[in-house]
């Protein structure tokens, strides 16, 4: 009996005595090439810097992460694991999984200072509650990508205002090509589209609003959204046949120089290019003003690392999380990774058209949404998007679709 | 006899009950598997479908909620009357499996290669069938564009199209499903009486008269697990809506499995309570043929014997 919990004793003292020599087991979803050169570079990096901590670093795949994270910040916590602002991370903080960090944001301990002078622009993306609840690294900008040399075939120039974009794809249109490009199978390229309408349309405030379940879908807002959507789905402006095509199939018809547009991410920007798009037939432009005087908020969807509340080495991992939101990481992180990063103090990587006029904007942005469907809570997100592809696809249904979403929020809301 | 045997007093207990015990004995591995993983997560589920639960916050008891949230929900009813589509439609297989393999049942040379062909189709992955089928059906390139241009529908997509998403997937699925009928009806036809068509054949029946009251009957255990296997798999269907379309456009290929998946697991999903009443229903549309299937097998078997 002695034996044993001598024996016991000592395995105590072992676990407590690995712990206490600073081992961080960092989980991440960086399965895809950039994300995981990156976070290899970043806890190379970390290590370096703090010797007496060594990280245990586990790769998930990327679609299957959605699924272990929520296994493993209860069975298997963790000392920081990555995940998405806004409302992504609410199942996470009302169930307690989450540890609450707004220390850190008060107060980073860094030279450049306070972290919610340098982030403040993504604070409110991080908040729940009042409180902070993960460290952002990186974002990018959403907005209308187009082949450049389409517009000036057909003297087409950026457009600026809502009536400019609608005369550019009339003006594609009656050349043959499809104005707009999408790829609806996923449901979610739907929002995008969505959300821009919205935003310029209603402002910021309300597309909280609404993804907060505040606004009834029937509410006239939202038909004027819908309004302006029809001057785009009714005459034919969108690629047709796109719910059955995925986000990079619908790249397709804009590779081959048959659609001119496509309100993407930044990341459409890489499969285009290695399909043959350069530079100089490549563009990006901000979506055009709708409701002139309606301060422009942006999409700018942001990938977060968080302390599991469980986590066995907090210490440690709020060193690590401090480490994240230094000018000088999120630099080198959004080099490799090809984004912006969310610290106003980086630059980010030259001679990138694309990520410097993506950074001129979200700059310059009155607000950053997430995305419908991380701002908008899960069934809410799903019936929604269901929704907006089944008005792209029947726009004369739209009375009915926003009677049914209406339904779905005050079940989801309540 | 056993007075006689001197050995007889000393039968322990073991000895005695031996043939009634052994075979739950080997039938005990089954049975505990068999509860622990198919009996149990029955009632687990029903349970679980009483509660509003997203798997990681507790679990709140709500009644019949779920229920009566299904009732009112147009995606369960859409999902509901496509499994319909599927039951009926998936039927094709039973008879063209019969006529596949009736035409592939003679002794020519190298019928085996060609035999082994044709069921080749259930061999293959249902993902991957699925895959190709969706480029099959791909708007202005896929393989069956040219006809569709021929027949004046350029560029459409039947699965892009509500109306015909869940015929495109069925179609699909019957690929795989007529090679499971042709082999269930080339073993029967392999264990057809000859004589019986003999004697036929000398009273004079001839081709569709001969096929229809001497071949068929003999046929009717492997149309009857042909049925049976068409149904489950009808109900049960989908890898194949997962692989395609996802139950769009807009949830209108959508079927009960899949849809209970959507809710429950899915990235926007999490709803285990409304997923887990999807499934009770389900479970219960099946209960009903299973117990049919039951009943009828008990009959024949009665009939059999007598």
């Amino acid at each position: 009996m002695k034996k044993v919990i001598i024996s016991l004793i000592m395995m105590f003292g072992i676990i407590s005595s690995t712990s206490f020599a600073g081992t961080l087991v960092i989980n991440t979803d960086t399965s895809d090439a950039a994300p995981k050169e990156a976070f290899e570079y970043i806890i190379k990096k970390f290590e370096e810097e703090n010797p007496d901590v060594t990280v245990k670093w586990n790769v998930f795949d990327h679609e299957g992460y959605k699924q272990s994270i929520r296994n493993f910040l209860n069975t298997d916590p963790p000392d920081v694991a990555n995940w998405y602002a806004g409302n992504r991370m609410l199942p996470f903080v009302r169930a307690g999984l989450f540890e609450d960090v707004s220390d850190i944001w008060k107060d980073s301990g860094w030279v450049d200072g306070n972290l919610s002078e340098n982030m403040e622009h993504a604070k409110k993306s991080m908040t729940i509650g009042g409180k902070q609840w993960g460290i952002p690294y990186t974002y990018y900008q959403w907005g209308v990508y187009y082949r450049k040399d389409l517009f000036t075939a057909n003297g087409i120039s950026v457009p600026k205002t809502w009536d400019d974009f609608v005369a550019a794809c009339a003006t594609l249109k009656a050349a043959g090509i499809t104005p707009i490009t999408i790829g609806s199978k996923y449901l979610w390229t739907t929002a995008g589209v969505f959300d821009y309408l919205n935003l310029r349309t209603n402002g910021y405030e309300f597309h909280m609003d609404l993804t907060l379940g505040k606004v009834p879908y029937t509410d006239p807002k939202v038909q004027a959204v819908f309004d302006k959507w029809d001057e785009l789905v009714k005459p034919g402006y969108f690629l047709e046949n796109h719910a059955a095509l995925s986000w990079q199939e619908a790249l397709t018809p804009m590779v081959n120089g048959e659609a001119a547009m496509y309100v993407m991410g930044n990341f459409a920007v890489a499969p285009l290019k290695e399909a043959g798009l350069r530079d100089s037939n490549l563009g990006f432009f901000q979506f055009p003003e709708i409701t002139p005087g309606i301060p422009m908020a942006e999409e700018a969807p942001t990938d977060t690392v968080h302390i599991p509340s469980k986590a066995k080495n907090k210490t440690d991992a709020k060193r690590f999380l401090i480490f994240m939101s230094r000018a000088d990481v999120q630099e080198e992180i959004n080099k490799i990774l090809g984004q912006l990063p969310i610290n106003k103090n980086s630059s980010v990587k030259k001679g990138d058209p694309f990520l410097k006029a993506g950074l001129n904007m979200l700059n310059n942005a009155y607000a950053m949404a997430q995305f419908y469907d991380r701002d908008a809570p899960a069934q809410m997100a799903s019936e929604g998007m269901k929704g907006f592809q089944e008005y792209m696809s029947n726009p004369d249904r739209r009375q009915k679709i926003l009677e049914r979403l209406e339904k779905v929020r005050q079940k989801v809301y309540k | 006899m056993e007075l006689n045997n001197p050995k007889a007093k000393r039968i322990t207990w073991w000895q005695k009950n031996q043939i009634k015990i052994s075979p739950w004995i080997f039938l005990a591995p089954g049975l505990i598997f068999f509860s622990i993983y198919v009996i149990a997560p029955i009632f687990v589920s029903i349970g679980i479908s009483f509660y509003q639960w997203d798997g990681l916050s507790p679990s709140i008891y709500v009644g019949l909620q779920n229920y009566i949230e299904l009732l009112d929900d147009e995606y369960f009813y859409i999902s509901l009357w496509n499994n319909l589509k599927w039951l009926i439609f998936f039927m094709l297989a039973v008879p063209i499996g019969l006529g596949l393999a009736i035409f592939l049942n003679q002794i020519v040379f190298g019928i085996r290669l060609i035999k082994s062909l044709f069921f080749f189709p259930f061999v293959i992955s249902q993902v991957v069938i699925g895959l190709i089928f969706t480029w099959f059906y791909q708007p202005n390139y896929g393989v069956i564009a040219p006809f569709l241009n021929f027949i004046g529908l350029e560029g459409f997509s039947i699965l892009a199209n509500e109306n015909t998403a869940t015929y495109g997937i069925i179609f699909a699925g019957l690929y795989p499903q007529i090679a499971y009928c042709l082999i269930l009806y080339l073993t029967g036809l392999n264990n057809i009486n000859p004589e019986q068509i003999e004697a036929g054949r000398m009273d004079g029946a001839k081709g569709f008269h001969l096929f229809w009251n001497i071949v068929l009957p003999q046929l009717r255990h492997a149309t009857f697990l042909a049925i049976v296997v068409t149904v489950i798999g009808a109900l049960r269907s989908f890898d194949m809506v997962a692989i395609m379309t996802q139950g769009g456009p807009y949830g209108y290929s959508n079927v009960l499995a899949y849809y209970m998946f959507e809710q429950a697991l899915s990235e926007y999903g999490y709803r285990m309570g409304y997923g887990s009443a999807i499934a009770t229903v389900l479970f219960t549309i099946m209960m009903f043929y299973i117990l049919f299937f039951i009943y009828r097998m008990y009959r024949n078997e009665r009939e059999d014997n007598n």
